[in-house]
């Protein structure tokens, strides 16, 4: 693929669907914020496979005259049932529940689980922690290989990209759980590979093409990178895709996730990149070649 | 390299099958023959041949064909089999014998993808800190006393103890009379009275302490369970999980990890005693009378270890908190010349038969309690809350009871703070999708692959398989359980590990439009994206490094399954199709690369 597009033409447009993106995002999180799973709110959870269509309301209906005041809906298939009792402290629900089923109907026991209210708060600071952590330590490995400026467009970007999937979550009322949490660390990973993979032609270009000017410069760096950065997503999606459709309950919200920070992370290491390099003014004096560079030996 | 990754690999392509295994309750005895053969008449009439069980040393194993199949075995053999028995699902490997030698296993299953049980308990520990306050304040209470020096009173609360005298003088030498026995603790001067609080280190040693004597009780208890390849393990500071692979009933399992197995400390009766106030109890194969009266139980010990009396004899030190040591003491006073014996008291669960109202048979588990006396040793003095056990044959038996003194009973009480059970369809169900999306994935990009880069995109697809041969190996090396997130992160790898090909394939397309010679254009390719490479790859490790660290559970699977999966892609895409391109483009007057 050779590509001689002029992406920087739209980077106003860019900007201002990127600050839009995050401020619908912050605004939902803010007013519908997110439906937190049972891992971090606390609370039992049962999931029970009938053999026939089992109707969600009238088991709800049947639990709350046990005294079990539950959320009940199907999951899966019109067959499957999850059973959740939100922010619970008794980890004998699952039991009462199970047994309570048991006296009317017959099933067959998914699964069940319990998580103390003292664990799910735990598990949310960390995850937020962790989130924070990876985004730091990158931050300082960009610094360190390229430079400040990039270490900020980077870390931006990356925000950009998280804030949106928590955004898309919170509109969608998906549920935000741990493996949710996983496909956004995994959305770092992802978004960042591409920002460093076009950061690196950048640099490379800065150095070598010293006559164009630093927007001439990206916007070459970005049409080299294209073919590349559209594949890459390509293969990524592909796979996906196949556990989107064929993965399963468990996983689908793992790959909703992990779907949308592709899609937003290919967009925002061509965009959310290059607007953060431009308006801090990047040259190609920001990217001289330090005198002793180990990195870059051997290379023509 | 590729050979030793399709050796440790193998394994996983014949996957085990559910399976139900007999062992005996007690180690030490053996299999006789009439036994085998009931096993044998047991499964022929579930419709199970012979040649499906396996006869080890200490252990049956019969393979099934299906779950259903293998719960209906394990149900009937509880029930003709007895106590004695212990009857548990399990799985059997078919791995041949020469990868056996090779070390080479398949890999293991997490929970959500096999069906079990996972419990997270946490050990509260500032009730066992309590309880060590108060055992020391009563022994320096007694030291003070015994070395006639003065207070007005010393007092115990939860964080700490209150030492309070009338002057400041008496305060002085009463703190250096005891600054030896107060290491482990931070201590605080007032005028005439001073306050003692546990330092940090006093306290993790304690939390040390109580979560490891836990552990030692929890894997004990979770043996009985009779589960195959339990783990019992600590996490963080204080909490313990524990995975019981293959169990649904977790009302069962729950009785028996949280029961409690208790000790009591009783006198022997002597002719003086009441017939109606003396029970018999077995000690080493001969009957005897202790009385009814318990002087404390297990609870009142804070701590138990084996040591040594001068002339080298093994002996048991005990150490009690202040209540048991109060009532120790008076029981023992005036008794010395009479023998005290350390009863021990198990609550064991077995499966019992019972009709239902509705006529049917089912299988229920029930508590079985058994009581036997540990040791039984002369008074040879009024005991205070330290003593001594001594009197034992062999260092041996000294470190058992010890062990059973602590064992016997948790150090600290323990909560359940998080649980998940996975039914064996859902585990199976797991696998089934996981694999289907993988099968899918990998078929869709490598088609990609091949049409976009043709010749190229052949030896990237060999490197992408090669690679996900590596990561199975790998993993089953390390013995990492494979879980569902751990199967997204190897989905995932897929379509990352194409990426490093197509950076370079890239690089190769555009040298060649500069008019680079062909295996010019292959070598700028390779050398120019290796940086860019090694920088992406190194900051997605460093996210999955992360993970691993911050993560539970699933997320630790993804997290090793990812960083496993991005340093093999590095070395199959880099170096693995770099070899492939220089074998079939050796020569240097190539024209043109079909890519």
């Amino acid at each position: 693929m050779n590509f001689n597009l002029d992406f920087l033409r739209f980077r106003f447009i860019a900007l201002i669907a990127s600050v839009s993106f995050i401020l619908v995002s912050l605004t939902t999180i803010s007013i519908q914020q997110l439906q937190l799973g049972l891992d971090f709110t606390g609370g039992t959870l049962v999931e029970v496979g009938f053999s026939e269509t089992v109707d969600p309301e009238e088991i709800r209906t049947y639990l709350e005259g046990k005294q079990i005041d539950a959320l009940v809906q199907a999951f899966g298939s019109d067959k499957d049932l999850l059973i959740k009792i939100p922010s619970s402290e008794n980890i004998e629900n699952a039991n009462i529940v199970i047994d309570s089923l048991q006296q009317q109907y017959s099933f067959q026991l998914r699964r069940s689980g319990f998580v103390g209210p003292q664990v799910g708060g735990e598990l949310r600071d960390q995850g937020g922690l962790g989130l924070l952590a990876a985004l730091l330590v990158m931050m300082i490995y960009i610094m360190f290989r390229f430079q400040y400026k990039f270490a900020i467009g980077a870390v931006v970007a990356l925000f950009h990209d998280v804030l949106i999937v928590l955004g898309i979550f919170s509109i969608l009322r998906l549920e935000f759980d741990l493996s949710v949490l996983a496909a956004l660390m995994a959305v770092i990973g992802y978004s960042l590979n591409d920002t460093i993979v076009v950061s690196d032609r950048i640099r490379e270009n800065f150095r070598a093409k010293r006559k164009l000017n630093s927007e001439q410069v990206i916007n070459r760096s970005l049409n080299n990178t294209l073919g590349r950065t559209l594949i890459t997503s390509l293969t990524t999606l592909l796979v996906l895709f196949s556990l989107l459709f064929l993965g399963g309950e468990i996983i689908r919200n793992f790959a909703i996730a992990l779907s949308i920070g592709v899609v937003v992370g290919t967009y925002s290491s061509i965009y959310v990149l290059t607007n953060v390099l431009l308006s801090m003014n990047i040259t190609a004096d920001d990217l001289a070649e330090r005198t002793k560079d180990s990195f870059d030996d051997g290379m023509p | 390299m590729f050979l030793f990754g399709i050796i440790y690999a193998l394994p996983n392509l014949s996957p085990p099958d559910p399976a139900v295994q007999v062992s005996l309750q007690s180690a030490g005895d053996s299999f006789d023959s009439r036994l085998v053969q009931s096993v044998k008449n047991i499964a022929r009439n579930e419709g199970i041949s012979d040649e499906n069980i396996e006869i080890n040393q200490k252990s049956l194993l019969l393979r099934t064909d299906s779950y259903d199949e293998q719960i209906k075995l394990k149900d009937e053999l509880r029930r003709e089999l007895g106590p004695d028995y212990v009857v548990a699902l399990n799985l059997a490997y078919s791995t041949p014998d020469w990868l056996q030698n090779l070390n080479a296993s398949p890999l293991k299953l997490g929970l959500d993808l096999r069906g079990g049980i996972y419990f997270l308990l946490e050990v509260d520990t500032d009730s066992l800190i309590e309880t060590r306050l108060e055992a020391n304040a009563e022994d320096f209470k007694r030291r003070l006393r015994e070395g006639s020096l003065k207070f007005r009173s010393i007092e115990s609360d939860k964080e700490s103890v209150t030492f309070l005298f009338a002057t400041d003088e008496d305060k002085s030498d009463s703190l250096s009379f005891l600054r030896g026995f107060l290491t482990d603790f931070e201590i605080i001067e007032e005028s005439e009275s001073f306050k003692i609080k546990f330092s940090r280190e006093g306290i993790t040693s304690i939390q040390d302490y109580a979560v490891q004597q836990n552990l030692t009780t929890l894997r004990n208890r979770v043996n009985e369970l009779g589960v195959s390849e339990p783990v019992v393990q600590r996490e963080g500071a204080k909490r313990i999980s524990v995975q019981l692979p293959g169990i649904q009933d977790t009302a069962e399992a729950k009785k028996i990890i949280g029961k409690t197995a208790n000790l009591e400390f009783r006198l022997e009766a002597n002719n003086r005693t009441l017939r109606s106030r003396k029970e018999p109890f077995d000690f080493r194969g001969v009957s005897v009378d202790l009385e009814k009266n318990i002087i404390i139980s297990g609870d009142k010990v804070a701590d138990a270890n084996v040591g040594y009396d001068e002339s080298g004899f093994p002996q048991v030190n005990i150490t009690l908190d202040g209540e048991g040591g109060a009532k120790m003491h008076r029981s023992t006073r005036n008794n010395v010349g009479r023998k005290m014996a350390v009863l021990f008291i198990e609550r064991k669960s077995a499966a019992k038969e019972v009709v239902l109202p509705n006529g049917t048979l089912d299988l229920i588990i029930e508590p079985v309690i058994t009581k036997r006396v540990i040791s039984l040793a002369t008074i040879q003095s009024a005991l205070p809350n330290r003593f001594r056990i001594t009197g034992l044959d062999s260092p041996n038996e000294a470190s058992e009871l010890a062990l059973l003194l602590r064992a016997g009973a948790l150090a600290a009480p323990m909560e359940f703070v998080e649980e998940s059970t996975v039914g064996p369809s859902l585990g199976a169900e797991n696998i089934r999708l996981g694999v289907q999306s993988l099968i899918l994935g990998l078929f869709l990009v490598l088609i990609f692959m091949v049409v976009y880069y043709k010749i190229f995109g052949l030896f990237a697809n060999i490197a992408v398989i090669f690679n996900l041969i590596l990561i199975t190996a790998i993993m089953s090396i390390l013995s990492a359980t494979l879980t569902l997130p751990g199967i997204a992160g190897i989905v995932l790898t897929v379509g990352m590990a194409v990426d490093a090909n197509v950076l370079i394939f890239s690089r190769i397309r555009e040298e060649l439009k500069s008019n680079s010679r062909a295996t010019d254009a292959i070598i700028a390719g390779y050398d120019r994206a290796f940086v860019t490479i090694l920088d992406a790859n190194i900051t997605t490790l460093i996210v999955a490094v992360i993970l691993y660290a911050i993560g539970t559970g699933p997320i630790k699977g993804f997290a090793i399954t990812l960083s496993i999966g991005i340093v093999t892609s590095m070395f199959t895409s880099i170096l693995g199709t770099r070899a492939m391109v220089s074998l079939i483009y050796r020569k240097n007057n190539v024209r043109r690369l079909w890519i």
